[in-house]
């Protein structure tokens, strides 16, 4: 890995960090006739106790205290800086900073997301490279119909046809929410036990979907890489079929399949939080279903500029880590 | 002066008909998909001669129905005629489908076309910002767009919202292979003979890719679904539009899967899990077109 490469891709993160924060402070402000302070009170009012008149100064004194009677570009500044600090303001609804709200629900999706990324990937990895493996037994092959199948049905829609069968038909699954409740949340047997039948139903919903595309994608690799001299070479060794397998097969379509990773984790994500939603699962994607349904904006805000700066994170790492992995890739300059 | 050409042009054009008839039946998958999809097309035409449309609103007619003969899918809890939901929602949602992915295939094909060919800083432009939005979900971007104009957003403002975000793939796409073929003998003969740069994107380059446009047109379309009733699921979408995203998000705020009514979340999930399917055998089938090596191990 050059320096070159390092610069380069830190410098991808920068913008990506910097593209999601301005899409935050640009796109709510060009929207036509939205003043999210003064539909805050207008609400109040409505629910009774502010007076017409003086709620337009409470408005002025409101823009006077966020800054917002300054130039835009200044507002701008003052933004960007409260974003490199995480700052996201306080929430319209609760009162309480955006940025504990968010580090109480963060731990949920970091979990339920990457267990359910992990298991997908294993799994699906595993029988895409079956079902492309010549020599498999034809019936694995067959898995083929199901993988293909899986991938179609967007995770939150997998997530209902769950639920209903798991939980509504055939009660085995609790259908919703994080941990039962009455269960003191702590680290004893009782709660991680709940906290694990809880995010069941919301994992399989996930890992089914990416299990069905990774297994697609794994076994693209593995048929591109029949054929190839080494594999034929060591069939001549005599090697046995399941050294070949693992070591010369696998081993190798794996590395295609770690960019598609880092690639597709975007699109996980935001099947993700629509998961959380539908199951009401204790994570971010359930906080934002409330702060949409709320017109809670620093929550709502907070919360897509805390996913796509956790993608732009992992997406670095595993961009870094990916060279190590594979020596061939040196990201030196051909010239 | 004319006559030869004319004579000519009906036996052109019936082997060319024929071509494409051979062609799609050793296409059996992209041949099934584009049936799938056609036959999802035509749900909307065929239905209405069964059901009046306007029965898609609430209060039309009896409230948490379950199916029966007069009222095939049932009612919600609002009263909506499921049936008319689906009849008058399937061609939403394939509108929606088709415009954002029209759309960004236009939008990712220009800009593709130009990085590739001009090459430059403006390839550096183009293609840092696609690196840069590819990572970051559409969907979060279509959360942040529709919570600033919630109220205004309808069926066309969604799709042509999600196209400004599924532009990056076929971008991507499309500059490699212009950087490909640009390379190739006939476009530097076609330069020598004195075509402009136009000319030879537009006479030379586009009929060459035409498979890859196909396959990155379906990908826009899938990311285009995929998002629009991802918005749709989190209460984002056209809230008066009976497109299939939003018959969900009412099922599910009403507790329509904990009550058991099957008939207002399920039909709406098969259009869609059949849309994808779809489009999923057409995009494979694709693939084989325009990559033949993944085709022929297969």
């Amino acid at each position: 890995m050059t320096l070159d490469y390092l610069i380069k891709r830190i410098g991808i993160f920068l913008l990506v960090v910097w593209a999601a924060a301005s899409i935050n402070f640009f796109i709510p402000k060009m929207a036509p006739g939205q003043d999210p302070i003064l539909r805050a009170l207008l609400e109040a009012t409505q629910d009774g106790g502010v007076a017409g008149d003086a709620m337009l100064d409470i408005a002025k004194e409101y823009r006077v205290r966020y800054g917002l009677d300054k130039p835009l570009w200044q507002q701008y500044v003052v933004y960007l800086g409260a974003m490199a600090t995480l700052d996201f303001g306080v929430s319209f609804v609760s009162f309480s900073p955006v940025r504990e709200i968010l580090l109480t629900r963060l731990p949920w999706t970091i979990g339920l997301l990457g267990t359910s990324i992990l298991i997908g990937f294993i799994v699906g990895s595993t029988l895409g490279a079956i079902i492309g493996w010549p020599y498999s037994p034809r019936f694995l092959q067959g898995f083929i119909v199901p993988s293909f199948l899986f991938s179609a049905v967007p995770p939150y829609l997998m997530g209902l046809i769950l639920v209903y069968l798991l939980a509504v038909t055939f009660t085995v699954l609790p259908f919703g929410g994080g941990y039962q409740a009455g269960v003191i949340p702590g680290w004893d047997l009782e709660f991680i036990l709940s906290v694990l039948k809880h995010a069941a139903l919301p994992a399989m919903a996930l890992v089914v979907t990416d299990l069905g595309v990774r297994a697609l994608v794994m076994r693209g690799s593995i048929l591109s890489l029949f054929g190839e001299d080494y594999i034929k070479h060591a069939e001549n060794r005599g090697l046995k079929g399941r050294r070949i397998f693992i070591w010369y097969g696998m081993r190798n379509a794996l590395l295609p399949q770690l960019t598609w990773l880092a690639l597709s984790l975007g699109s996980v994500a935001g099947g993700a939080i629509v998961v959380e939603a539908v199951f009401a699962y204790p994570g971010l994607g359930s906080a934002l279903l409330v702060a949409i349904q709320g017109f809670d904006y620093p929550v709502i805000f907070g919360i897509v500029f805390l996913v796509i700066l956790s993608i732009a994170v992992m997406t670095l790492i595993l961009d870094l880590v990916y060279p190590l992995i594979d020596p061939r890739i040196t990201y030196r300059k051909k010239s | 002066m004319n006559l030869p050409i004319l004579l000519k042009r009906p036996a052109a054009i019936q082997k060319r008909v024929l071509d494409g008839a051979r062609y799609l039946a050793e296409h059996r998958m992209l041949l099934t998909g584009l049936l799938v999809i056609l036959s999802l097309a035509l749900v909307g035409p065929i239905g209405s001669m069964f059901v009046d449309v306007t029965l898609h609103r609430p209060l039309s007619g009896l409230f948490s129905a379950p199916p029966s003969s007069t009222l095939p899918l049932g009612t919600d809890t609002q009263g909506r005629n499921i049936f008319a939901v689906i009849v008058a929602g399937t061609s939403l949602t394939l509108r929606v489908a088709l415009l954002a992915g029209s759309l960004g295939l236009a939008i990712g094909a220009v800009l593709g076309f130009v990085a590739g060919y001009v090459g430059g800083i403006v390839d550096t432009v183009i293609r840092t910002a696609s690196d840069v939005l590819i990572t970051i979900p559409v969907l979060l971007i279509l959360v942040v767009f529709a919570v600033s104009i919630k109220g205004l957003l309808s069926v066309d403002t969604m799709a042509i919202t999600i196209a400004l975000m599924a532009w990056m793939g076929p971008a991507r796409v499309i500059r490699s292979q212009v950087l490909t073929l640009r390379e190739k003998a006939y476009v530097h003969v076609s330069k020598a003979s004195g075509m402009n740069d136009f000319e030879v994107m537009w006479k030379e380059l586009l009929p060459n890719m035409l498979p890859f446009l196909a396959a990155s047109f379906v990908n826009a379309v899938i990311i285009a679904v995929l998002s629009s009733v991802g918005l749709q699921a989190l209460g984002l979408g056209p809230t008066y539009a009976p497109t299939m995203g939003m018959t969900i998000y009412w099922a599910l705020q009403h507790g329509a899967v904990l009550a058991g009514m099957w008939w207002w979340w399920l039909p709406p999930l098969t259009v869609i899990v059949i849309l994808f399917i779809g489009l999923y055998l057409v995009a494979t089938g694709l693939d084989k077109i325009a990559n033949p090596r993944i085709g022929n191990t297969s």
